[in-house]
């Protein structure tokens, strides 16, 4: 019989099926905590491509990793309030993976040297990530407000997760083939992560919508509450632009087909009205214009940090 | 009409005798065995209250998620709060074997009908808390739960293998923390000191109360549910600990802490059990704001879970 | 003094004769059915019991075991089962007239040992 010592105590027990788990997944004893461990920039060229130029590279990573750090607090806002503890480890899981996607994304703004005003804020050992998640003001944050936006109840945060994962998934799809490398790879990394997300989203609006006449009432509320925030999201900024000719990044307008074609298929099948599509409007969010619930948000995310500018975590 | 009762009375015994010779040889009891009242009660009562106190758990390190310092810590925290979610779905899934029903047992935490740990009645005060309860709490944790990993019931024990391999990364991830704060600016050693000095006795406290005032503890050791008293895993925290403040650089709130030469092990000072029992009676500074967002939890989003069933009939 | 134990694992618990632990006649409104979950960690084993969850349907069953049991590793295969549809045997099972906690008490399966060829979604 094989033993294996756990923890400080020294005391020994048994081995069992886990092991065998255990070991199919590297044998780091944390499997059940999953396998996010992997390096997922390990070998990717991290050169800027000739023609491009690094500002806006860097302007347009801030754009897709402010979405995601803001929507994954938006999801952390959930834990220890969820409806069920399955539902609670699964919203935990979607907003660690976003997160995820947050880091690699400001991290590669901060290499190519897009740091905005957090740099004056905060000392060198602070890393990137958090000098431009933690010191910068709202105004220089390029989030849509489809992310930003409250949660409001189950309902409005599952269908502004079902509107949301399924617009960034179409964006990243496209987003592989990009020619940044790095840009790349986080993007495939991302879209496994993403068609998640949007499964477990689109799930749950069935079941809200087709659900009880009190969850269908709330799913609608949530659907009317979250479709103007569409407004904004296919328009593109000029940076975009400018990178869509490069063949770095991806035209949001190109997705529109898509995404309305999702939305719809899942709002009718849970038995949802859907409403008009809104009317385009130039970029807000993208170009540092937000709600003030975004100020909010901020607030309770950097205060702790910025108290103490010159500590290491 | 005496001779099934007679047959009852017989066959019990018969069962009852099995029961304690699967125990005698250290085997596992598994759920459909038949099993003495009292062993399945005792089991139900310290499982139920073993899963509420993960659930609540999450509370007071929860606290910090949204404001955690820097990207990576709230990664790790959230992992950490999550997997806490899982510990206690683990254990509520381990009662339920025993004929409990994880809704009812919710509703009996909620209505204060069965407890918690009282450790989680405390505050989270600063970010350095968050590493305190790594390392002291999760450090007692381990020493409470590595034994149950042996527990008489299959269940109980083989739930408990999964959580004591992740509670060893949280403890990990907790000293790592104070370690890094050590190295940082003078005000965050002092929070570190602080927290240090706020949750070492009630620490202690989670081994339970001496022995001698322990009057069924030996009754759960006879069944295998029970594996060291409490002094004796308190005992073993003390000396595993005081190491690992010094190479910290902090100071354990005990002047009569000390090394005895002689059994090399560490003294330490006397226990108030008072403060202990005024918080698991409800007066702890936390009690009703951990208890009220597990009831919003599950009042607020009842309709979504009403919502999946009627789906599910729907959808049959 | 109220009983306590320590060995509730966060720390010292009341497990006195006070604490409720009688159980609902009925299953609780509000509990979604209880299921079993299976996982298959590589190619060339079977499928080990790991534990159960609660969901509301079998296809969120299989979607919660995957984010609760594997944290979604890839290449992971999972079997769900309603708890309720696993028939087991046990060589301690008697008349349920001599073991009156027999069908109702123990009447959830977990962590037992099953046959491989278990049903399987």
């Amino acid at each position: 019989m094989v033993t294996a010592s756990e923890g400080g105590c020294g005391m020994a027990h048994e081995e069992t099926v886990y092991d065998a788990l255990d070991h199919a997944h590297g044998g780091e004893g944390q499997w059940a905590f999953g396998t996010g461990f992997d390096e997922p920039l390990a070998g990717v060229d991290t050169t800027v491509p000739d023609g491009i130029d690094p500002a806006d590279l860097g302007e347009y990573c801030l754009m897709l990793g402010d979405d995601a750090l803001v929507l994954a607090q938006r999801l952390t806002e959930w834990m220890t309030a969820a409806p069920e503890l399955e539902e609670e480890v699964a919203l935990g899981n979607t907003a660690l993976d976003l997160l995820g996607q947050a880091r690699l994304l400001l991290a590669r703004a901060g290499s190519v040297g897009v740091l905005g005003r957090s740099r004056e804020r905060t000392t060198p050992t602070v890393p990137d990530e958090d000098a431009l998640a933690y010191f910068r003001d709202p105004d220089e944050f390029r989030c849509t407000g489809l992310m930003a936006a409250p949660g409001g109840d189950f309902g409005r945060t599952m269908v502004r997760l079902l509107a949301a994962s399924t617009l960034r998934l179409a964006v990243l799809t496209r987003l592989r083939d990009s020619r940044d490398p790095v840009l790349a790879a986080i993007a495939a990394k991302g879209v496994h992560e993403l068609t998640y997300h949007r499964d477990h989203a689109a799930r749950w609006v069935l079941r809200l919508g087709d659900g009880t006449p009190e969850s269908h009432r709330r799913a609608q509320a949530g659907v009317d509450a979250v479709w103007p925030l569409l407004a904004e999201v296919l328009s593109a900024t000029d940076v975009e632009r400018r990178l869509v000719t490069a063949g770095v990044a991806v035209d949001p307008a190109g997705t529109r087909d898509e995404v309305r074609a999702v939305l719809t298929q899942v709002l009718d099948q849970a038995t949802l009205r859907v409403p008009e599509w809104p009317a385009d409007v130039p970029p807000r969010g993208r170009t540092g214009e937000h709600s003030p619930e975004l100020t909010t948000l901020l607030a309770t995310l950097q205060g702790l940090a910025r108290q103490h500018p010159a500590a290491t975590w | 009409m005496t001779a099934p009762a007679l047959d009852r009375t017989l066959d019990e015994a018969a069962l009852q005798a099995r029961f304690d010779a699967t125990i005698a040889a250290g085997h596992r009891i598994e759920p459909r065995d038949w099993m003495p009242e009292g062993y399945r009660k005792t089991l139900v009562r310290q499982i139920a209250q073993h899963a509420h106190s993960e659930i609540i758990g999450m509370q007071p390190e929860g606290d910090w998620l949204l404001a955690a310092p820097s990207l990576r810590r709230k990664a790790v925290l959230l992992a950490k709060v999550q997997d806490e979610a899982g510990h206690g779905l683990y254990l509520y899934s381990a009662a339920e074997t025993l004929g409990a029903d994880r809704a009812d047992l919710t509703d009996k935490l909620i209505e204060r009908r069965q407890k918690y740990s009282s450790i989680f009645n405390y505050p989270t005060l600063t970010y350095a808390d968050v590493g305190v309860i790594g390392w002291l709490v999760d450090g007692a944790a381990i020493c409470n739960q590595v034994p149950l990993c042996r527990s008489s019931y299959g269940p109980y024990a083989r739930a408990m293998i999964r959580v004591c391999k992740e509670e060893s990364f949280h403890q990990r991830q907790g000293y790592e923390l104070l370690m890094t704060m050590m190295g940082g600016t003078p005000e965050q050693q002092a929070m570190v000191q602080d927290a240090v000095d706020r949750w070492w006795w009630p620490s202690l406290m989670m081994f339970g109360p001496p022995d001698d005032e322990s009057p069924n503890s030996a009754q759960s050791m006879a069944w295998g549910i029970k594996r060291h008293s409490n002094d004796e895993l308190r005992q073993r925290f003390v000396d595993m600990t005081v190491p690992q403040a010094a190479v910290l650089g902090v100071t354990l709130p005990d002047p009569e802490l000390a090394l005895d030469e002689a059994t090399g092990r560490y003294r330490f000072g006397p226990i108030d059990w008072s403060e202990l029992q005024r918080v698991i009676s409800g007066q702890g500074p936390c009690n009703d704001e951990r208890i009220a967002r597990r009831r919003a939890a599950r009042d607020d989003n009842a309709w979504v879970t009403e919502a999946a069933t009627a789906y599910a009939e729907k959808h049959a | 003094m109220t009983e306590l134990t320590a060995e509730g694992g966060h720390g010292a618990v009341p497990t006195g004769p006070e604490v409720p632990v009688a159980d609902r006649p009925a299953v609780s409104r509000r509990d979604w059915p209880l299921y079993e979950v299976f996982v298959r960690g590589k190619r060339g084993l079977n499928h080990v019991h790991v534990g159960s969850l609660h969901a509301p349907d079998d296809e969120m069953a299989v979607h919660a075991a995957r984010d609760v049991y594997t944290r979604r590793n890839e290449g992971v295969s999972i079997w769900v089962v309603q708890a309720a549809d696993i028939t087991a045997s046990s060589p301690d099972e008697k008349d349920p007239m001599f073991a009156p906690s027999g069908d109702k008490v123990y009447r959830h399966p977990t962590f037992y040992e099953i046959p491989d060829d278990v049903p399987h979604i």
